[in-house]
């Protein structure tokens, strides 16, 4: 008897499931954002990883031997004022091809948007030490005498230094701290907000992020990595200089 | 669509019925995970077609100390994976049933089920630890036999069939179901409790030389351990990824580059967890090193270029980090506060 309720209730369900299934004019969606990277427009992407064959605004020539970055609380500005931010974060990986697309976990109401911007890193309330469990088992985390919390991008590579000699570089983006007195740590923000701009969310949206790598190198501070390379996690100025070059990285790609 | 809703009304009743029949099920058995990985990192992997039971893993561990899997029955997997030495070998290499040496040395074996992308192995040839396990048995340098005759000497054996029974519900023994066990059995090596884990969870006090040890692990412009090696926050003590430590200038084992075929791998060998070092030297892919004094040393000034080095193998124009003597000894006791005394003195893990 059992039994026979619990397939009469199940029948139901599938019955009214599949009734809806018809209904036409869905109203919110899920919205997948892909990352897509590019040096001046030269598409990059870990199949180009290894080889000494890009050049800085300085005229350093540099490889790309790992790349990942951080992006959190993409949010949707209506014309209203309104916003709908997306909870959570994602670490693109570009060197593993891990999670270049990035599905929205709630639904995103259909329609035209102002702006649709996201924090490039973590802000100071979600950069809290050691509390995300996917991060730091990959590593992500900073050491707690830079402040704790995590990296925003890892960038690292070789270059060819005034010795023309293969060099290492490692190009990584943290939240700037003031480690001169280690019992004071002075700290200047470093994430920012990036603004893609006005679009329209149709059924099924996707969304193309581009990042044009050689931006970290050249506007406004022209990088020169024979002096910039390596141990820049505890130097304030350098991670002031990467936020600033970071500015206008991103940019708004296709939009369907 | 109402049609599809029909057939699915059809499958429930037949799913129904089936659930009628009784059907043999060994235990499952909860991996026992530690405070801080609970805490700190993602969950361990278990395959769905291979989940953890009393009986599998019980299975899995007689196998393991067995040597009836060896040609001539006298090394098992134990031999180059001792409990007492956190599931390594003592020597450089080790040496297989004829008297041949291996060119790698043994990897310790502990904190496997958290290794996420299942890499096993120094050049991370085998996807998973059941096909990790498949591999030593028919190695001619190894136990250098088939997997046929071991499985016929497990068939014939008067113990097995019944084991393999309650772990897999078939007396029926295959290679696949041997090395399912092995790998229940190796999920269960945790090491999770060190002094440093206890000072993580206050429950034990880190001296001043420790102290200043971790502080030149996490320091960039220091050890810079960190990077790849785990941190307070990553309990595992390696990233699990493969690298070009700066070993050799010029490779004579290609590593993970043997495996992938891109030059761009050559000379790169897995991270090995820095945890229970007091049990696992030689150190290093191919046990270069007998002390860990020589290990910190090879990063301070010891590290050779080539085109593969790792970006993080900083300043190897100088040699390496140059850290000084205090440095060293401070690294050295702080990488001694990884050691696990529980995990190799586990009554679970012994023969």
């Amino acid at each position: 008897m059992k039994k026979l309720i619990t397939i009469i209730t199940l029948s139901m369900v599938l019955f009214s499931s599949c009734v809806e299934d018809e209904v036409p004019g869905l109203q919110q969606t899920n919205v997948t954002l892909n990352f897509q990277h590019n040096w001046e427009g030269t598409t990059v992407t870990n199949t180009d990883f290894n080889t000494i064959q890009y050049i800085n605004a300085e005229g350093d020539e540099l490889s790309i031997e790992k790349l990942r970055y951080l992006i959190s609380k993409i949010t949707f500005h209506k014309s209203t004022g309104e916003t709908i931010v997306v909870d959570g974060y994602n670490l693109v990986d570009v060197t593993n091809n891990k999670n270049l697309s990035y599905i929205t976990p709630i639904e995103i109401p259909i329609g035209t948007y102002t702006n649709v911007s996201f924090t490039f890193g973590f802000d100071n309330m979600d950069n809290t030490d050691g509390s995300y469990a996917d991060l730091n088992s990959v590593s992500w985390n900073v050491p707690m005498m830079l402040g704790g919390g995590y990296h925003f991008m890892q960038l690292e590579g070789k270059f060819m230094n005034d010795l023309t000699v293969e060099q290492g570089y490692q190009y990584h983006t943290i939240r700037a701290v003031d480690n001169t007195d280690p019992m004071s740590l002075v700290f200047q923000d470093t994430f920012f907000q990036v603004d893609l701009g006005e679009l329209i969310v149709h059924n099924n949206s996707s969304i193309a992020i581009n990042m044009n790598i050689a931006e970290w190198f050249k506007d406004p501070y022209q990088w020169k990595l024979n002096d910039l390379n390596s141990m820049l996690m505890p130097n304030f100025d350098a991670q002031i200089k990467m936020r600033d070059n970071g500015q206008n990285v991103f940019s708004l790609g296709t939009v369907n | 669509m109402k049609i599809g809703c029909y057939i699915l009304l059809v499958m429930l009743f037949l799913s129904c019925s089936k659930d009628d029949t009784a059907t043999y099920v060994p235990t499952p058995l909860a991996l026992e995970v530690p405070q801080l990985f609970s805490q700190k990192i993602l969950p361990p992997v278990i395959p769905f077609d291979n989940p953890q039971t009393v009986e599998g893993v019980a299975l899995g561990k007689k196998l393991f100390f067995d040597t009836l899997l060896s040609a001539n029955n006298t090394q098992s997997c134990a031999t180059c994976h001792a409990p007492e030495n956190a599931f390594t070998d003592v020597t450089q290499f080790s040496d297989g049933i004829d008297g041949v040496f291996g060119n790698r040395n043994s990897m310790p074996i502990f904190n496997a089920a958290f290794n996420y992308d299942e890499k096993f192995f120094w050049d991370g040839r085998s996807l998973g630890l059941e096909l990790q396990a498949i591999q030593p048995v028919e190695n001619p340098i190894e136990m250098h036999n088939t997997w046929q005759q071991a499985v016929t000497d497990l068939q014939s054996n008067s113990e097995y069939p019944n084991l393999f029974q309650l772990a897999f519900g078939t007396t029926t023994i295959t290679k696949e179901l041997v090395t399912k066990a092995i790998a229940q059995f190796e999920r269960t090596l945790i090491s999770g409790n060190s002094k440093f884990d206890k000072y993580l969870l206050g429950t034990a006090t880190l001296t001043p030389q420790e102290l200043n040890g971790f502080n030149v692990f996490m320091d960039e412009t220091k050890g810079d351990c960190f990077h790849c090696h785990g941190s307070d926050n990553n309990p595992l003590w390696t990233d699990n990824i493969f690298h070009n430590n700066g070993l050799d200038a010029v490779f004579t084992d290609l590593g993970l580059g043997e495996v992938t075929g891109d030059p761009n791998d050559n000379g790169k060998f897995k991270s090995p967890s820095l945890r229970n070092l007091a049990f696992t030297a030689p150190y290093m892919h191919d046990g270069r090193f007998n002390t860990l004094d020589e290990v910190i040393n090879h990063y301070s000034e010891g590290l050779q270029n080539s085109p593969t080095i790792d970006p993080l193998m900083k300043k190897v124009a100088q040699g390496g980090v140059q850290i000084s003597p205090q440095e060293k000894a401070d690294l050295k006791a702080f990488l001694l506060t990884l050691t696990d005394h529980n995990f190799i003195n586990s009554p679970a893990f012994q023969n």
